[in-house]
């Protein structure tokens, strides 16, 4: 997988939103880069820019500046109709499959209007079949072509947006918490479903997802947000066996594990995390942060690669990484 | 150990005209003092409604509950009147809900809200109240000086100690909490669960976590009990119940979890969905989507196994810790 190409590259994106009193930065100064056939899982708390993240990716927000670059080409600067074409590669799947399907419509319908808008076959019959081989591939008997939304439980609403989503054999998907409305058994389903796809098709993903647990079972590389920056970067492996900022190693140990022969220690993170309105300079964890010295609260970290494809941004990764400090 | 509640063979029905919804179908269960018990299942399996009618708040109509006792403290629930059931509610037995967004009244500072509970149940004055209150929000962590703040003022965490503060004002002996912290984030998570048990340990208060989280339940409770279709299907200890699992659905619910400290390269879910509770299948609840399913488990309801306190619903005996015989 080494040498499989680079696919998407985010260039310092940020976003920010206009708000009474200044801006709120939802997304601020990210980069990074996913290779072909990658899955790349953005994990964070809520408010931390990960969805919004994704939305600015498909520019369904317009980013304030910074870079998307797809394919080699820098669709940041495509025009409206450029970027409809190119939605034809880059598909989402949305958390809520109860508010992202049409009460209306018929799955079939749901599912082949992607295939109407971009045009892709010519005659009723065509569409009709690919609809069919499209159900069959996400576990969905044929029967179903007639039923309404309101029919389905939760686990095949979401088998529905993901037919919809891969109906013009998209490249590239943004999964927004796609199993966060799901029971767990249900949620095993669709992720197993979700790999088999992945395989299948040769697709790359950004999953999105505040469940540490399902992240870290989908991903190859794994980036921890917090308030609209990224702040650690690295294969799953070495998120888990070996965390360089404390907010990562915080955030691992809160995980509720059902490992009863271990009880592992508990990091109790004190605060709750802060405004993202007009942030000030400095280490956004530094208020959470035991660690936090007078660098960190007067010059923001940048990520960078402290060992092959681990990247982070924190001051004191140097001590984090020779293990001299604790919690 | 002196028990404190008792649930005896509890079923509870919602009864529409179009069908009757069998929510709970027989359920039991026993609390010790001090004692703290999981509730774990999936949407739709009947733990909230078996707090509700813990609470005697089962909305009716449509809810009945058509047989079983309630024992709290000796007395049977279902048989008082509504006046002695008011005085248990919050001084004998309090309840945590799901949503610490919508559990507040907005246009009332939590100040207010909290006075008005103490004040509601015991004979003092409003200054003595509001001390109360204060001590108390101190000891979860909510700074005295925002006692005249407005709930949407507070952050999702924040909301979620009020409402712990609201019922843990009058000493409950036992206390309810229905997914308290599925609403918010894993690091909050830990702070409030934290809470909840070092008041438990403070108090020697009875504690039911209704969760659909095993972790959860693992971290925090003595004993758990797996919830399916209005069932138990199988009680224990924590360590019985993970490590030496007994029913097809609680192995199920173990082998469809991404584990954190495992690397697993398939999850194996469980096949199918949860019944319409409408129309219940025959013989044992989970036989369409088990594994193991003989002729016999779709004909006869299975006996209650087990021993030492593990007890489970199966005509079989599956596994040995937690593997296959």
């Amino acid at each position: 997988m080494n040498d499989a190409k680079t696919l998407l590259e985010v260039r310092n994106l940020k976003k920010y939103f206009a708000v009474p009193n200044g801006y709120l930065h939802a997304v601020d100064d990210v980069s990074f880069t996913i290779k072909e056939g990658e899955t790349l899982g953005i994990v964070g708390e809520s408010g931390c820019g990960k969805s919004t993240l994704g939305r600015v990716i498909l520019r369904l927000h317009e980013p304030t500046d910074g870079k998307i670059i797809y394919n080699n080409m820098d669709i940041t600067e495509f025009d409206k109709e450029e970027m409809r074409k190119m939605r034809q590669h880059m598909q989402i799947v949305f958390q809520d499959p109860y508010a992202s399907l049409n009460p209306r419509f018929t799955i079939a319908q749901i599912i082949e209007e992607p295939l109407k808008l971009h045009n892709i076959y010519k005659t009723e019959a065509e569409r009709r079949k690919r609809v069919e081989e499209l159900m069959d591939l996400v576990g969905l008997a044929k029967r179903m072509y007639n039923m309404y939304p309101h029919e389905f439980d939760g686990g095949r609403r979401q088998r529905v947006v993901i037919a919809r989503a891969l109906s013009i054999n998209p490249k590239f998907v943004v999964c927004d918490e796609p199993v966060s409305a799901l029971d767990v058994s249900v949620q095993a389903q669709i992720l197993n479903l979700m790999m088999d796809l992945q395989e299948k098709l040769g697709l790359t993903y950004i999953f999105i997802s505040h469940d540490l647990s399902v992240i870290k079972h989908i991903s190859d590389n794994i980036g921890v947000m917090y308030l609209g920056q990224m702040i650690e970067k690295a294969p799953k492996q070495d998120i888990f066996k070996n965390p360089l900022h404390p907010y990562t190693v915080a955030l691992l140990s809160a995980i509720p594990s059902t490992n009863v022969r271990e009880k592992k220690k508990k990091i109790i993170l004190k605060g709750e995390i802060s405004s993202p309105i007009n942030p000030k300079e400095g280490c956004r964890f530094s208020p959470r942060c035991p660690f936090a010295c007078d660098i960190c609260h007067q010059k923001t970290p940048v990520l960078q690669e402290v060992q092959p494809n681990h990247f982070v941004a924190c001051h004191r990764y140097q001590e984090m990484m020779e293990n001299k400090l604790h919690f | 150990m002196e028990s404190i509640l008792k649930v005896n063979n509890l079923h509870v029905h919602y009864v529409t005209d179009d069908e009757v919804v069998k929510a709970v179908n027989g359920i039991s269960f026993e609390l010790m003092k001090g004692e703290s018990i999981g509730l774990v299942g999936e949407t739709g399996a009947g733990k909230t409604t078996t707090a509700l009618s813990i609470m005697q708040l089962i909305p009716d109509p449509p809810g009945i509950i058509t047989e079983g006792e309630i024992i709290f403290e000796g007395k049977n629930m279902i048989f008082n009147t509504e006046k002695e059931n008011q005085k248990i509610r919050g001084n004998g037995i309090s309840m945590i809900f799901q949503d610490p967004m919508t559990a507040l009244n907005p246009i009332m500072t939590i100040g207010d809200q909290l006075t008005e509970v103490v004040l509601q149940h015991k004979k003092c004055s409003k200054s003595e109240a509001e001390k109360q209150v204060k001590e108390l929000l101190e000891t979860v962590g909510v700074k005295s000086d925002r006692f005249n703040d407005y709930p949407h003022q507070f952050s999702g965490g924040m909301k979620q100690r009020v409402v712990i503060t609201m019922a843990l004002l009058c000493n409950p002996d036992l206390l309810i909490a229905d997914e308290p912290t599925t609403a918010l984030d894993v690091t909050i998570q830990a702070q409030v669960l934290e809470i909840i048990m070092q008041l438990q340990k403070k108090f020697n208060m009875s504690l039911i976590l209704i969760t659909h989280d095993l972790g959860v339940v693992a971290e925090t409770c003595d004993r758990v009990a797996i919830v399916y279709a209005g069932e138990i299907v199988e009680i224990g200890t924590v360590e019985q119940v993970y490590l030496n699992t007994k029913h097809p659905y609680t192995k199920g619910l173990f082998d469809s979890i991404p584990k954190i400290d495992e690397d697993t390269e398939k999850l194996i879910p469980i096949e199918g969905q949860m019944p319409n509770m409408a129309k219940l299948p025959s013989g044992c609840y989970f036989h369409p989507r088990c594994k193991y399913c003989q002729e016999i488990c779709k004909k006869e309801a299975p006996p209650v196994r087990g021993e030492n306190g593990h007890t489970y619903r199966c005509h079989f005996d599956l596994f040995h810790e937690g593997k296959e015989k």
